[in-house]
């Protein structure tokens, strides 16, 4: 640590960063633009000059930019400073010029840096009277709008989208005061990260598109700290409520996980919590059509659900609590998985691995913290998108290493990224098609799942001769193993998602192999695909997989099923669903209809997770606390209240239960938390104190105010009234600090700049690694015999996870199912772009996709929003060219970079 | 003795020296004793001991400048050294005239530099509207490639060395040497933060030099001729000749060789021939567009580093503009201002919007519509746009014929507010 001297008071100070993010680190107001937090600092704005100055005996002092010196030991400066404030007012006013002054019509209005660093700065008054520059907005697509006047040029946007996220479609354009920020011509961002510009951008140039068409103000929106249940990281975020519809997300910082940023999947994927076609009420089938249950009969119906004999099949995306309640009541040995039995054997093996001594889970920071990387299988960017940003980080630890050597602060962004260049950490990419990551990998095998698997396997026995051999003649196996061995901390990724769980046990081979010649523990992050499955999954037997509950069904060994918050055509093959369908009465909650609800006895309407506080466990084993953001207007029920006593019983109780009973959730009650810490007992308010309207809002249904909802389940409340959480951020919905509007207050929360919240937490990891594994025999596939294609399973970020597909702004992002193909099978197939093709003649039509880099005898299928029927195809396929058939989006969204034909 | 090592084979009237011819006139000695056995420690020390300061504008000493390039084995064995050659500083034509009169002068100084700094791979950044410099250097390239004195082992030195010719998009600022590397790359021509310095991550991140063409000029010169010689060329404290011109109104602007060290007077009066009859000199800017006006008293200065820094302003490129009595002082710092703010990059704050606004002010003024709060404002934009508040040096470049202007010409300024019209305007 290194004292520094600020307006004559002495701080102790870490040497290794610049004074700006000091200053902020403790506690100090000095406003800036172009830095972030975790982008560094490129000195383009000016905003945050102080004095500094040579020695005690300096009384003179020079004008430095905070963000561009370090804070080494005994740096004496000034924030004070007269000619310091006045340049900052000076930056201000120049920033002001062409802005316009449309902050009542603005979206960033009540949350704007500029708005808040133009007070900070003393800039009040416009003495420039001259022509403002204009110019003109682009089309970006569904998730942003543009609105260039507002522009100060600070070069976050572009720093954010193309160095940070690696995009390549927005830029800065022209120069002097015409500079520009937006794309070549006009066009969807192609980013996955895109919806980071709108807390990225310190105006309202970049600003969410969804929420401008139904828009409130910050102040105006009920919030409270939720947790994004669009895939298993569990990046946590912002919902913000008005006027009973659920508005927009944002990004909440999470050390462990999500940083800053989460991905457009998290961000734009909630509106079908306001969907129209939410289940209101319960429903009943009478004479083959589901009817609303009157109010008498409800508990009747319900009760035939209970007693012996009844099965329960649980959802990877309802929570811990609802999957508990479940269990609770069919008991144990009649609670089945609710995934495929494909992925149930690959989450098992996940969970034997997260019980192994010899591997980590890293979290998402830790993720960044890996200097070589392999990808056995997995499409990151489509199925954990905000992993895939990660890895964009952790390849520039080369970068991070050169530049200690060339005595670079690592905050000198531009620096350290002018040195490197193209000097990368290694990343390799074992997958059956191009990915998104490939433009930073060092190495690419694009191949079959089962030689993928093989050369995983030869890897391992490449860095181990202990690990199983394999027979791989690639090429790059030696490079691979050479890369993972020497580096500083390998990390290896695989996951259930790619459906073949061989490339699992190729991967656990591979960390194990890095274990054994290191000695020390290694990262091994598997993947899955929803945000409770692991959390499910903990909570079902081994032995109890979905298969065995439909074959329960069909033996007629039972009669009665209730399932949870689940698809099942999503789940097994359809023909198997129908069948066990027709022999079961079936109680179902969900909040959506589906093709599940529709052959349900019982339709009971349960709460979106914005809707009902509920745990959920990450790809790590970590659970995470997600409060309730608002109320549900219809009849919905947290599912887990369906399924246990309605009258009495809150969620801390039956947290507290399932932390007692179930085995590895000892900790889930971790998560709750203390009462103690909040004044006279007062509740902390999900709304702002400037929540405007409340006493108007339902005038137009009667004068006299409501009373406030009261929320006896949880230590907050539909109110304005109580205790904000202004220093304790585990209750921290929106951030907000005196002077500090915008998101970027979440700095007066952290311990320091990037650091832990003050109070809150990061989540509990559930899982103890207390097992000792050995090698896995790495299964091998069925040779291709019929001749027939061998499938890959292809993902999309905008349309595989079921519920963010029912909302409107990613629909339209959605492609149709398609089947990627390689040129030489196309052409022996006579297909061309954008034909549509049968999979196995079966009925499942999707869009011939021709890709330069697919392997020759490998397809990716990409099942839509269940388009296709997954869970009936084969290892291998035949396909053959259909007439042109009805298609709902077409492909013209896919963003990949190897379509064969241009212009397509 | 060689009098003018710079253009003493320069002709304008003739197409420049080809190979042979330059050769004959002890062309490519250096190269020559380079293959006898001078290492690169030597040449160094050669550099260091001629004094030579860099005439690209800022004077920095050439061979300290080059002492920071890491050396030894554990340096980054790929190495750059690029020529400056985006001469885009007004009323500054220097550069042009050794690139189009003697190219294998410099194509024999960048052999030189990118020995000292071992760099295997040299860019010249020519400035595009340079067409007839890029002809000349283009056939001089090839001529020298053709001798042997570029590609693989040059003379049997075992020093291999190409020249990669990049004729520039333009803007003035890739004239900063960090916004020239980010243009060279291909990027956007913003100035880098320094540090780290290009001797330490430049072009690609390596170790790279970057030197004004005037300089690299001299090598052959100093190499050919010795320390001593070179010393001997000079009249003041600073060493060696210099390149100076004069635009404005005099009898005979042009360009000149002559030592450093000479007054002021002297080349305005014998080389440009003096003032047009009927006019007088009212102020010069001593070395291009971005140095602070001198006024007649200061005349009997030597035109050298120190002396001119003493009195305020920068030799800088050693290319004068002269202001004539009939000429409006507002109109000719407008017009150099609505050059700073045009070629601004964009990156800074205090430059991409603070001279637009200083621009309008002077089209304010120029239309008699100019104020006592436009002046005010003028003033504290001297300050506001001054050396440690903005990114790089265009904007402090900016300010010092702004500054200079107002303190000089504030009579003007009022009249101009206070006649609401340019009182030059007939």
């Amino acid at each position: 640590m290194a004292k520094i001297v600020i307006d004559g008071i002495e701080y102790e100070a870490n040497p290794n960063n610049n004074l700006l993010q000091e200053c902020l680190s403790q506690g100090l107001d000095l406003p800036y633009f172009c830095w972030h937090p975790c982008m560094g600092s490129v000195g383009a704005c000016r905003q945050c000059a102080v004095k500094q100055y040579r020695d005690a005996d300096d009384k003179d002092g020079l004008l430095v930019m905070a963000c561009m010196t370090p804070a080494s030991e005994g740096s004496i400066i000034s924030v004070q400073d007269p000619q310091a404030k006045d340049m900052r007012e000076r930056v201000i006013e120049s920033l002001m010029i062409s802005h316009p002054h449309d902050c009542p019509v603005c979206e960033e209005g009540g949350e704007c840096h500029l708005q808040d660093m133009t007070l900070m700065s003393g800039h009040n008054y416009r003495r420039y009277d001259k022509k403002k520059v204009t110019h003109r907005n682009q089309y970006l697509g569904p998730f942003i709008n543009h609105e260039m006047n507002r522009c100060i040029t600070c070069y976050r946007c572009v720093r954010f989208y193309d160095d940070y996220a690696g995009g390549t479609d927005l830029s800065a354009q022209a120069s002097h005061h015409h500079t520009y920020f937006g794309r070549h011509e006009e066009g969807v961002l192609e980013s996955e990260f895109s919806g980071n510009l709108v807390e990225v951008c310190p105006t309202g140039v970049f600003t969410d598109k969804a929420f401008s068409s139904n828009y409130a103000r910050k102040w105006d929106l009920q919030t409270a700290p939720s947790v994004c249940t669009g895939c298993a990281i569990g990046c946590n975020t912002t919902p913000g409520e008005r006027y009973g519809s659920l508005r927009r997300i944002v990004n909440r910082y999470n050390s462990e996980i999500n940083g800053y940023f989460i991905c457009d999947r998290g961000r734009f994927g909630f509106d079908y919590v306001n969907n129209e076609e939410r289940i209101e009420a319960p429903l009943a089938k009478k004479e083959g059509e589901l009817a609303v249950v009157p109010t008498d009969e409800l508990q009747s119906a319900i009760e035939t659900f209970q007693g012996s004999g009844v099965i329960g099949i649980a959802s990877p995306r309802a929570s811990n609590e609802s999957n508990f309640a479940l269990r609770c009541l069919v008991g144990d040995e009649n609670f089945y998985s609710g995934v495929s039995d494909a992925e149930h054997e690959a989450t098992q093996l996940i969970l034997s691995l997260a019980k192994d001594s010899a591997f980590h889970a890293p979290s998402v920071r830790e993720i960044e913290l890996a200097d070589a990387v392999i990808v056995v299988g997995e499409d990151v960017t489509n199925v954990a998108p905000r992993v895939a940003l990660a890895l964009r980080q952790s390849v520039r630890n080369k970068a991070k290493e050169l530049a200690e050597d060339c005595n670079i602060p690592q905050w000198q962004d531009a620096a350290v990224r002018e040195l490197a260049q193209h000097d990368r950490s290694p990343l390799a990419i074992l997958s059956s098609y191009a990915t998104r990551l490939d433009d930073i990998a060092s190495d690419i095998v694009i191949d079959s799942p089962t030689e993928i698997a093989n050369i995983a396997a030869a890897v391992a026995n490449r860095i181990s001769g202990n690990a199983p051999a394999a027979s791989s003649d690639d090429s790059s196996v030696a490079q691979i193993a050479a890369q993972l061995s020497e580096a500083k901390r390998p990390l290896v990724i695989a996951g259930s998602t790619s459906g073949s769980v061989n490339h699992i046990q190729a991967a656990a081979n591979i960390a194990r192999a890095l274990n054994e010649k290191r000695g020390a523990v290694i990262d091994l992050c598997l993947l899955v695909p929803e945000v409770n499955t692991i959390g499910m999954s903990l909570l079902v037997s081994e032995r109890n997989s979905l298969g065995t509950a439909l074959e329960k069904i069909s033996n007629g060994q039972t009669k009665k099923a209730i399932v949870l918050e689940n698809d099942l055509y999503r789940r097994a093959a359809k023909q198997k669903i129908d069948e066990a369908f027709q022999k079961v009465e079936m109680l179902v909650i969900d909040q959506l209809p589906s093709a599940t609800t529709a052959k349900a006895s019982l339709v009971l309407p349960s709460t979106s997770f914005s809707e009902q506080e509920s745990t959920y466990v990450n790809y790590e084993g970590r659970a995470q606390l997600s409060f309730q953001v608002h109320r549900n207007h219809a009849a919905a029920l947290p599912a887990w209240r369906w399924l246990s006593d309605q009258q009495s019983g809150d969620i801390e109780s039956l947290i507290n239960r399932c932390a007692e009973e179930a085995k590895n959730f000892d900790k889930l009650d971790d998560l709750l938390p203390d009462l103690n810490q909040f004044v006279a007992g007062m509740k902390i308010p999900r709304q702002s104190h400037r929540y405007s309207g409340r006493t108007a809002m339902k005038a137009n249904l009667n004068v006299h105010e409501p009373k406030q909802p009261v929320d006896d389940q949880s230590i907050m409340s539909f109110s304005m009234e109580g205790i904000p959480a202004t220093k304790d951020s585990s209750v921290l919905g929106a951030a907000w600090s005196p002077a500090w509007n915008s998101n970027q207050s979440i700095s007066k929360f952290q311990e320091e700049i990037n650091g832990d919240l003050k109070q809150g937490h990061v989540g509990e990891l559930l899982i103890e690694r207390n097992e000792i594994g050995s090698y896995l025999s790495v299964d091998q596939q069925p040779n291709n015999s019929n001749g027939g294609l061998q499938v890959a399973v292809a993902y999309q970020i905008f349309g595989s996870d079921e519920l963010s597909a029912k909302s409107k702004t990613i629909q339209h992002r959605m492609t149709d199912a398609y089947v990627a193909l390689s040129p030489k099978d196309a052409e022996s197939l006579d297909l061309n772009q954008g034909d549509n093709v049968s999979l196995d003649g079966d009925g499942n039509i999707a869009i011939a996709c021709i890709r330069s880099k697919m392997k020759q005898g490998t397809v990716a299928v990409y099942c839509g929003d269940n388009d296709i029927d997954r869970h009936a195809l084969g290892a291998t396929i035949v396909l053959s060219k259909v007439a042109e058939a009805k298609m709902k989006h077409g492909i013209q969204g896919l963003i990949v970079s190897d379509l064969y034909e241009d212009g397509y | 003795m060689v009098t003018k090592p710079l253009t003493k084979n320069i002709d304008m009237s003739r197409p420049p020296l080809d190979i042979a011819a330059y050769e004959a006139s002890d062309g490519y000695q250096s190269v020559k004793a380079i293959a006898d056995g001078l290492t690169p420690d030597n040449v160094m020390q050669i550099v260091k001991d001629s004094g030579l300061k860099g005439r690209g504008g800022a004077g920095f000493p050439t061979g300290l400048k080059w002492s920071f390039v890491p050396r030894g084995d554990s340096a980054p064995k790929q190495k750059y050294f690029v020529v400056n050659a985006d001469e885009m500083e007004p009323g500054t034509f220097k550069d042009r005239l050794l690139m189009e009169g003697d190219p294998h002068l410099l194509i024999e100084g960048m052999i030189i530099g990118a020995y000292t700094i071992q760099a295997s791979t040299a860019y010249i950044f020519l400035r595009g509207e340079y067409k007839v410099s890029e002809k000349a250097l283009k056939n001089a390239i090839a001529e020298a490639y053709e001798r042997g004195y570029l590609g693989k082992n040059i003379q049997g030195t075992g020093f291999d060395l190409d020249i990669i010719l990049h004729t520039s998009a333009g803007r003035y600022i890739c004239g900063e040497e960090t916004a020239l590397l980010n243009a060279l790359e291909g990027k956007r021509a913003n100035p880098r933060a320094k540090p780290p310095f290009p001797q330490v991550s430049g072009l690609w991140g390596k170790p790279t030099i970057v030197n004004n063409v005037e300089t690299i000029c001299n090598l052959p010169g100093i190499l050919t001729y010795g320390v001593d010689w070179y010393h001997g060329l000079t009249k003041g404290n600073d060493h060696g000749t210099k390149l100076f011109g004069i635009s404005g109104k005099v009898k005979t602007p042009g360009c000149w060789e002559l030592p450093l060290g000479l007054p002021i007077r002297q080349l305005i009066e014998e080389y440009g021939g003096g003032m047009r009859d009927g006019l007088e000199l009212r102020a010069f800017l001593p070395g291009g567009g971005s140095t602070d006006f001198m006024l007649p008293e200061h005349l009997d200065l030597k035109l050298d580093y120190d002396e001119i820094a003493k009195a305020g302003s920068r030799l800088a490129t050693g290319t004068m503009i002269l202001l004539d009595n009939e000429t409006c002082p507002v109109g000719m710092v407008g017009n150099l201002m609505k050059f700073f703010s045009h070629e601004s990059c964009g990156f800074c704050t205090p430059c991409r919007d603070g001279l637009p606004w200083v621009d309008e002010i002077f089209n304010e003024f120029e239309s008699g519509c100019g104020t006592d709060k436009d002046l005010q404002i003028l003033h504290e934009h001297v300050e506001y746009l001054g050396p440690g508040r903005t990114f790089c040096a265009l904007a402090p470049g900016a300010t010092a014929p702004l500054g200079s202007g107002l303190k000089y010409f504030a009579d003007d300024f009022d009249r101009h507010i206070k006649e609401k019209r340019c009182p030059y305007r007939h």
